[in-house]
């Protein structure tokens, strides 16, 4: 058994992890923060440059094809940098749209410009309030025009292209749903940025009024692709939530160790020294569970819908856990703008609901584990 | 990343599954399968006797304690084949419960600090399970905090004379050999004044009692002391080095793996796959899925941990920190896990044993055993410590009795 990345997956991370810690500092995640750019666009440049932002496209749509566990490792280290990039939408959800149901001429165009940092993309799938379904789905589709409003669509005010969810019928069924692909461009859009928990990274809300679009797959399957499409995605940001966990860990650990109340280090007391252990705890339980997660990923095993499901649940916990206690332990400079204690919280809380939220995971986990039991 | 067995990880396995197939009681496989936590019982027969009848077979083919060295009843095998002897002995592995204290900590103990002549005479019969080792080291007055032990040894001629009593030992009661810590200097601190020995439990002066436990089993016992003699030929380490003896033994289990650590939530499932409630099965409540994906990734999650302990291994190396989370995780959700199957069953809940209670009482056993697996063997408390001390590098508490000779420490309660 070899249940572990391997050393040059390993050294990748290394290298992702000097990378990040020069070029995206956690001054560099306050400026956007602070509102003096939607993102970080010497990063996003600079993540193509290193061949990050192509790391799972094949070498035929212009990446370098390395793969799923090498786009794993460098996830971890981006949500441990928290770095303000549109890096999430644009490579789990966009990329993996295309390469799962993209004609040739849709990856020919979209891919090799996300690779080279040209193109930013995102998924456009909610309305409002609620978790994924497809009921939820009131943007229409008909003769190809889509008219409707998504919200909220993360890093939707700077992405060049949407894939969009759609309805084209109402049966009830799954197959109502359709994809599009939508150049943002085209007439008809609108996006506005709205406000976040996590300014860090954009959140926007796009209507579509008569918008001309293509179908990203068959019409029937929409929902269908989406399902995996979330599901590849769970894993991926799973690692970014593990990688966040153990950074918001480390802060804790190193506060624990420099602080100084009572007369003695604030780590030697208890109270403390177990809520740490508690949060090392959650943070080993999530990267195991998305270990799990990214192996079902790279091998496309039929285990991933619920590897997946288990995986977004842990990382979930662990660095809400995790971020949340970073503050405790911080005591009141915790609560300040100054420290960055706040950045991971926020982070935490904004992804734990922005691909569906815990109690939609847990639903699903479930039914798949009933379904696999009864087959 | 891969599942896979190396071609000679796939070797061993193969051999050890053909002798398995060919050798295993399969006569108790579905007893043992449905056994509760807590003491194993078989309809009928005397299990102690199926064990003893196992290991001696596995003993006489060479698979008793396949990673210990062959003169002394092993087989040479890595720490990977070790993992993968257990994943393939699989349920006839809880037969070996009455061994692991021996197998686990005696057996190490005695190869690292006993005379050659004495591994050879004692290690192939604890092997092949003929005889039953047990470990005397919790107290009254020492349980989380161990080295606070008082049971006395006195230097009598070429003796050590043993006054005192031990607590919350598993098997004393059938046990023929102990290894046991105790006190031969108590004007220095605790932990300098400790001496470690095995001794003949059948030595004149050792008493037995089990203890009632609160859930009315008895799987541990207390052991009293009254001039015991020990000979100094079986004292194990240094005078005064009885605390680094100890460790010794408590690292060597470090290298073990909980993979197949009861977690309570397999059981859980089945319940709630089953169960119905008014409004339908009780699995397509979104209250009851909420609770079950809760211990469903903790549960994963501690099975894949297991997974990179095991990877380690199989890449020769030690498992790392992640290693020692297993037993803090699993302790508090067995008894959480029952008490939610409880409330599931309502009123119905109260019942007990096989015959009144549903599901055989299965739950009912859980909530009144899981108290103790949230203190045996390292109390969750202590396990924090340790993650938070040794993995994640805090300092240790400040303790008062650090440089006090023992006998000046003051003392209340046990």
């Amino acid at each position: 058994m070899n249940f572990d990345f391997s050393d040059d997956q390993k050294q990748l991370r290394d290298e992702a992890r000097r990378f990040l810690t020069e070029k995206c500092p956690p001054k560099a995640v306050r400026a956007v923060i602070d509102g003096k750019a939607p993102y970080d666009r010497e990063l996003w440049k600079g993540l193509a440059d290193m061949g990050f932002l192509g790391v799972a496209i094949p070498e035929a749509f212009g990446g370098s094809g390395a793969g799923h566990l090498e786009l794993c490792v460098i996830a971890e280290e981006m949500g441990r940098a928290l770095a303000p990039v549109p890096f999430s939408s644009t490579v789990y959800l966009a990329a993996e749209a295309l390469l799962l149901a993209g004609s040739d001429a849709q990856k020919q165009k979209w891919l090799p410009a996300i690779a080279q940092g040209n193109a930013i993309g995102t998924l456009a799938l909610f309305e409002g309030s609620g978790n994924p379904s497809p009921k939820a789905i009131k943007l229409t589709a008909a003769n190809g025009v889509l008219n409707g409003t998504k919200k909220p669509v993360a890093d939707g005010a700077i992405a060049d292209f949407a894939i969009v969810a759609a309805r084209t019928g109402s049966t009830g069924r799954d197959t109502d749903i359709a994809l599009y692909l939508v150049d943002l461009t085209s007439e008809g859009v609108e996006a506005k940025a709205l406000t976040s928990i996590d300014p860090s990274r954009n959140q926007a809300e796009i209507s579509f009024k008569n918008v001309k679009a293509e179908l990203l797959g068959a019409a029937n399957e929409g929902w269908s692709i989406l399902s995996q499409v979330l599901d590849r995605a769970a894993v991926l940001i799973g690692f970014e939530q593990v990688g966040g966990s153990d950074r918001a860990l480390e802060m804790g650990r190193d506060y624990a160790l420099d602080r100084i109340a009572f007369g003695r280090q604030i780590g030697s007391f208890q109270a403390v020294k177990h809520m740490l252990a508690d949060m090392y705890v959650s943070a080993t339980l999530a990267r195991s569970n998305c270990y799990y997660g990214a192996w079902a990923l790279s091998t496309n095993a039929s285990e991933l819908p619920e590897a997946a499901a288990a995986a977004r649940i842990s990382a979930t916990q662990a660095f809400q856990h995790c971020s949340k206690n970073n503050i405790q332990v911080h005591g009141g400079m915790g609560f300040t703008w100054e420290f960055d204690c706040h950045l991971y919280y926020r982070r935490s809380n904004a992804v734990a609901v922005g691909l569906g939220s815990l109690s939609y995971w847990e639903d699903q986990l479930i039914e798949r584990m009933r379904q696999k039991n009864a087959a | 990343m891969n599942f896979d067995d190396t071609p000679q990880e796939a070797e061993f396995r193969a051999k050890a599954r053909a002798w398995i197939a060919a050798n295993a009681p399969r006569e108790y496989e579905d007893e043992l399968k449905k056994a509760a936590l807590g003491r194993i019982q078989l309809k009928s027969v005397n299990i102690l006797e199926v064990a003893k009848a196992w290991q001696k077979k596995k003993a006489d083919a060479g698979w008793a304690v396949p990673h210990w060295p062959k003169d002394y009843g092993g087989r040479g095998a890595s720490p990977i084949e070790r993992v993968i002897w257990q994943q393939e002995e699989g349920v006839f592995g809880k037969l070996g419960a009455l061994f692991i204290i021996g197998h686990g900590m005696c057996g190490p103990t005695m190869m690292a600090y006993a005379s050659e002549e004495h591994k050879r005479h004692y290690l192939p019969p604890l092997a092949s399970g003929e005889k039953i080792w047990c470990q005397l080291f919790s107290e009254p007055a020492g349980g989380s905090d161990v080295a606070g032990l008082r049971t006395r040894a006195e230097k009598d001629g070429d003796d050590w004379v043993i006054n005192g009593q031990k607590i919350w030992t598993s098997g004393a009661h059938y046990s023929d050999y102990g290894i046991l810590i105790t006190r031969t200097d108590p004007t220095v601190p605790k932990h300098k004044g400790l001496t470690m020995f095995f001794l003949d439990m059948k030595s004149p002066g050792v008493e037995v009692k089990p203890i009632k436990q609160a859930n009315g089993q008895a799987e541990f016992n207390e052991v009293y002391f009254a001039d015991v003699r020990i000979p100094d030929a079986q004292r194990l380490g240094a005078v005064g080095d009885g605390w680094n003896v100890s460790l010794t033994t408590l690292m060597n289990e470090r290298m073990a793996i909980g993979a197949n650590v009861a977690t309570g939530f397999p059981e859980l499932f089945e319940f709630c796959n089953s169960l119905m409630l008014d409004d339908g099965p009780a699995i397509d409540d979104p209250a009851v899925r909420s609770k079950l994906a809760n211990w469903a990734v903790r549960a994963s999650g501690l099975r894949y941990t297991a997974f990179r302990s095991i990877s380690a291994l199989s890449r020769g190396e030690r498992p790392g920190p992640e290693n020692s989370i297993g037993k803090l995780v699993a302790g508090a959700m067995l008894q959480d896990v029952a008490t939610y199957a409880l409330d599931l069953q309502g009123a119905a809940g109260v019942l007990n044993g096989p015959d009144d209670a549903e599901v055989a009482g299965k739950f009912q056993a859980m909530l009144l055993r899981s108290p103790a697996t949230r203190v045996e063997g390292g109390t969750d408390e202590i396990l924090r410590n340790i993650i938070a001390e040794r993995v994640l590098g805090l300092p240790g508490d400040i303790r008062v009795d650090k440089d006090v000779p023992f006998n000046k420490i003051p003392t209340k309660g046990r």
